[in-house]
């Protein structure tokens, strides 16, 4: 949250809108938001690309929609507003994958609907949408979605190809022969403490990388 | 009795919203640098689970379900209305939490002044409308089901957030390298707790 301030107006350097929350001020391991739902659709590669899809569509749309509205909301209810629009979204989001990908759909079981509650994108309403016009918006929307799915499809890639063999459901690791060379699946990674913990190395890797991320107490 | 009690300790220990679902994970983050204020931030998503979840679940079942509608007549037997679910959730929550305020404000300044600031973040918190979500799909059969598992899930969320608040107390003395510093170090030992928590699987009183 405390990086809003120092985002002046891009408008004119759009680009720079899509490109940094992909990496220094990405949503989930600089400004700490959307975590909910974020490790838990991790355990396999499909689900969290999904999760990534359905995530960057509803902040892109739902940025604009509130950016469009955002001189005839009255102050005083915004949340009540902003939360409508976004639930409005999730709901369609929740039926289009109801009809063409069931299957994922019900892997991801409640979290779909917990996208309501995902924090970047409330806090995305709040602290961009309400204050810009509605192109900078939707870019802001995308790279911050993005910026969400780029961690989601990184920690699910370690996890699935460490913790069942496989990269987005080819087995890799049969493949290349390792079970029959000894190579166990290191079933611990299918865990849910594990993603907390290989997201945790991840904030590690980049901050230790770029130093000036590092967090002063 | 016992199935009551049965899912009172599940939701707390096996199914904590934590450590197995990852729920109300950013105020978890925000809010547990000191214990005394995750203490009133974990009493308020008690309090608010505590209404929540029964109310809701008295919606889905007497509105939303297919074939909730039947007591307003035949015609209405066929009606199905799931789809609205989110949406009517996420309304009953952010209005009970506004009337919640209201009322604690009204009859215990003390209270207030102690669960009032974070009951405006709590309409948002994920653990809330994941209780409610939850209870939806693993059909509780009857309000009391529904209401131990409201408050059982947020006396495990309680103790989740009470817990690493005093961890991080005491981590203030520890040599953390420096990129770990925070956010990671956090997230590690986060990690580290469910992996305690797990022991606890497949507990069945």
């Amino acid at each position: 949250m405390s990086n809003q301030e120092k985002e002046p107006m891009f408008s004119a350097k759009n680009i720079k809108l899509f490109t940094t929350p992909l990496g220094r001020d990405n949503p989930i391991t600089m400004q700490v938001l959307g975590i909910c739902s974020a490790l838990a659709v991790t355990v396999k590669l499909k689900p969290a690309f999904v999760m990534a899809l359905s995530v960057i569509a509803v902040i892109a749309i739902s940025n604009v929609v509130i950016s469009v509205m955002r001189k005839f909301i009255p102050d005083r209810i915004r949340i009540i507003v902003q939360l409508v629009v976004i639930a409005t979204l999730v709901i369609l989001v929740d039926q289009v994958l109801k009809a063409y990908a069931f299957e994922v759909s019900k892997q991801l079981s409640v979290f779909v609907g917990l996208i309501i509650t995902n924090c970047i994108i409330m806090g995305r309403l709040e602290a961009f949408a309400l204050a810009n016009k509605p192109w900078p918006s939707f870019i802001d929307g995308l790279g911050n979605g993005a910026g969400y799915g780029l961690i989601l499809v990184i920690v699910a890639f370690f996890r699935e190809f460490l913790g069942s063999g496989t990269i987005y459901g080819y087995p890799v690791m049969e493949k290349l022969g390792l079970y029959a060379a000894g190579y166990e699946n290191n079933g611990m990674m299918i865990l849910p403490p594990m993603a907390l913990i290989v997201v945790g190395l991840m904030i590690w890797v980049q901050r230790s990388r770029d130093r000036s991320l590092i967090e002063k107490n | 009795m016992e199935n009551l009690l049965n899912i009172f300790v599940k939701s707390i220990f096996v199914d904590n919203m934590i450590f197995a679902y990852f729920l109300g994970m950013c105020s978890y983050l925000a809010v547990s640098k000191t214990v005394k204020t995750s203490m009133g931030l974990g009493l308020a998503v008690i309090f608010v689970l505590l209404i929540t979840v029964p109310v809701n679940f008295l919606i889905e079942k007497y509105l939303l379900k297919k074939g909730a509608l039947i007591w307003l007549g035949n015609g209405f037997g066929d009606v199905d209305l799931s789809f609205l679910t989110f949406i009517v959730f996420i309304a009953v929550i952010a209005a009970i939490v506004q009337l919640v305020e209201m009322i604690i404000e009204k009859f215990s300044s003390s209270l207030y002044n102690s669960l009032g600031i974070f009951l405006p973040l709590i309409a948002v918190n994920c653990a809330i409308l994941g209780a409610s979500l939850f209870m939806q799909e693993r059909e509780y059969a009857n309000l009391g089901e529904a209401t131990v598992f409201g408050l059982g899930s947020g006396v495990g969320w309680l103790l989740a957030i009470v817990g690493i608040a005093a961890i991080r107390e005491k981590l203030k003395y520890s040599n953390v390298p420096d990129p770990l510093k925070g956010l990671g170090i956090t997230f590690i030992i986060t990690g580290l707790m469910a992996i305690g928590f797990m022991g606890f699987m497949g507990i069945n009183l």
